[in-house]
């Protein structure tokens, strides 16, 4: 079991979509959200994901599929 | 010694102690380094950091670094040009250029990775780390040689050769990675959360962001302890401009300059302006984007300071400005032609934006402004090759006088 911390960005029309409900349940995945901001136009979510390493790259796959952005919590790793 | 306090979460404002960390536990916010400045004016004077080193490292007691921990490559202290050809050609009667494109691998980064390496080595770490895509490789490699560290940077594979190079020949262990930058990107969190290295914008974060605040001192101290009336800089994190507004309000908070008022724009490229385009939208929220610009050092899609960014603009009463992608090359050549310096991809940005502010009446014309050029055109060479065109002849002094006599 491993845990990742990632950042979903949904764009405006996926906003009221039940994506991290999905999440839970398409995969073996434990979803715990830690920080979120949603507006009408776009919305975040910060959360951790705990569950077997090939879980939670299945999953994260999905989730870039519906077309929710994810990224690492740690930022920017990748500059200039 | 460092005057630092603490770490703190700039979501929740949660304390943590002066560790290798990079965000809170509670909600996963990024941490920022705190300072105990009633400490920092008792001992700062101008007089002391005059007597400094010709370098970033003349301003160690606003860095989270001992002072006998510092690793002073001879990086920062670089020339602020008064350009009076290019403020000429823009109509700028003040308009300086702060040339960090001569630091010892030709960028700023060398600035933040001072930090983090000295940082990294008063930690013990043996091993400094980053994934890059160019200009942060080189200089990780670079003060890792100088540290005697074992360095690690990791790369798409599809990355061009002439910037592997620039990591390599300081003796990296080079990682080749196939996949995307996002990818790269994820394999390096996993990686800083397994093995103890120090990830230079990983969990070194804290402490390398605070690098950049070197480039508002230093600005204010060569324009004879003043703040200049508007800074223009390149926006890829937002971290790099955050940090110049910071500098430069420490200088007022500490008392070694009256005031500093300082609009603060923030120059993006058209295929990579998430900050600039929530900016002109009005909304407080960064949305993320599909990098797809010729200024690939700038190419960061969701940048995590962008909404601190948006804030600085604000405070500042500042703004941002995008630079159309044909306006790229332009801005290089204008300032090569102008002043005789050769930038990157980012410096043709700022010089485009700049010239935008000039034309919409924001920058007047005797205000004092201070553009900054980030890193050497030596790096993105590939980008102003068209402009290579000899005129070609045979040996000969009739063909030359023949060739020449229409110019």
């Amino acid at each position: 079991m491993v845990k990742r911390r990632v950042k979903f960005t949904f764009p405006t029309e996926l906003i009221t979509e039940s994506v991290i409900y999905e999440l839970g349940h398409r995969y073996k995945v434990v979803t715990n959200i830690r920080r979120a901001d949603v507006r009408e136009d776009i919305g975040w979510v910060v959360l951790e994901l705990e569950g077997a390493e090939s879980e939670i790259a299945d999953g994260l796959g999905w989730v870039a599929e519906t077309g929710v952005r994810v990224d690492p919590v740690s930022g920017d790793v990748i500059q200039g | 010694m460092s005057y630092v306090t603490c770490l703190r979460c700039r979501g929740c404002g949660r304390e943590y102690p002066v560790e290798p960390l990079n965000a809170c536990d509670f909600c996963f916010g990024p941490l920022e380094v705190e300072y105990d400045y009633d400490s920092i004016t008792r001992v700062v004077s101008r007089e002391r950091i005059v007597e400094g080193p010709p370098t970033m490292w003349r301003y160690q007691d606003f860095l989270p670094v001992d002072a006998d921990m510092a690793l002073d490559m001879g990086t920062g202290f670089t020339p602020l040009i008064r350009a009076e050809n290019l403020g000429r050609k823009l109509g700028l009667e003040n308009l300086y250029i702060k040339n960090d494109s001569v630091n010892p691998t030709f960028s700023f980064k060398d600035r933040v990775v001072s930090v983090a390496s000295a940082k990294a080595l008063e930690f013990e770490f043996d091993t400094l780390a980053c994934a890059s895509t160019g200009n942060l490789m080189g200089s990780v490699a670079a003060h890792g040689a100088k540290a005697s560290m074992n360095t690690l940077v990791l790369y798409p594979a599809n990355l061009e050769k002439g910037k592997i190079l620039g990591a390599a020949i300081y003796g990296a262990t080079l990682v080749a990675v196939d996949g995307t930058y996002d990818q790269v990107n994820r394999l390096c969190s996993e990686l800083a959360d397994n093995h103890r290295w120090a990830f230079v914008n990983v969990n070194m974060r804290p402490f390398y962001a605070e690098g950049s605040k070197t480039l508002g001192y230093e600005v204010a101290e060569q324009l004879g302890w003043l703040a200049p009336d508007h800074c223009v800089v390149p926006g890829a994190s937002g971290a790099l401009f955050t940090k110049i507004h910071k500098g430069l309000k420490d200088l007022v908070r500490t008392g070694l300059i009256d005031s500093a008022d300082t609009k603060m724009h923030i120059a993006q490229a058209e295929g990579c302006s998430p900050i600039a385009q929530a900016f002109n939208d009005g909304s407080k929220e960064v949305r993320p984007v599909i990098p797809d610009t010729l200024a690939k050092s700038l190419a960061i899609g969701n940048p995590a300071d962008g909404p601190y960014a948006l804030r600085t603009i604000s405070e500042s009463d500042g703004s941002a400005v995008i630079a159309m992608e044909d306006e790229i090359v332009e801005g290089i050549q204008l300032l090569a032609q102008t002043e005789g310096i050769f930038t990157e991809t980012a410096g043709g940005v700022v010089i485009s934006g700049l010239r935008r502010l000039v034309n919409q009446g924001v920058i007047k014309p005797d205000e004092v402004t201070v553009a900054y050029i980030t890193g050497n055109g030596l790096k993105t060479q590939e980008v102003v090759e068209s402009v290579v065109n000899p005129v070609h002849i045979s040996p000969s002094y009739d063909a030359f006088e023949e060739a020449m006599a229409g110019r």
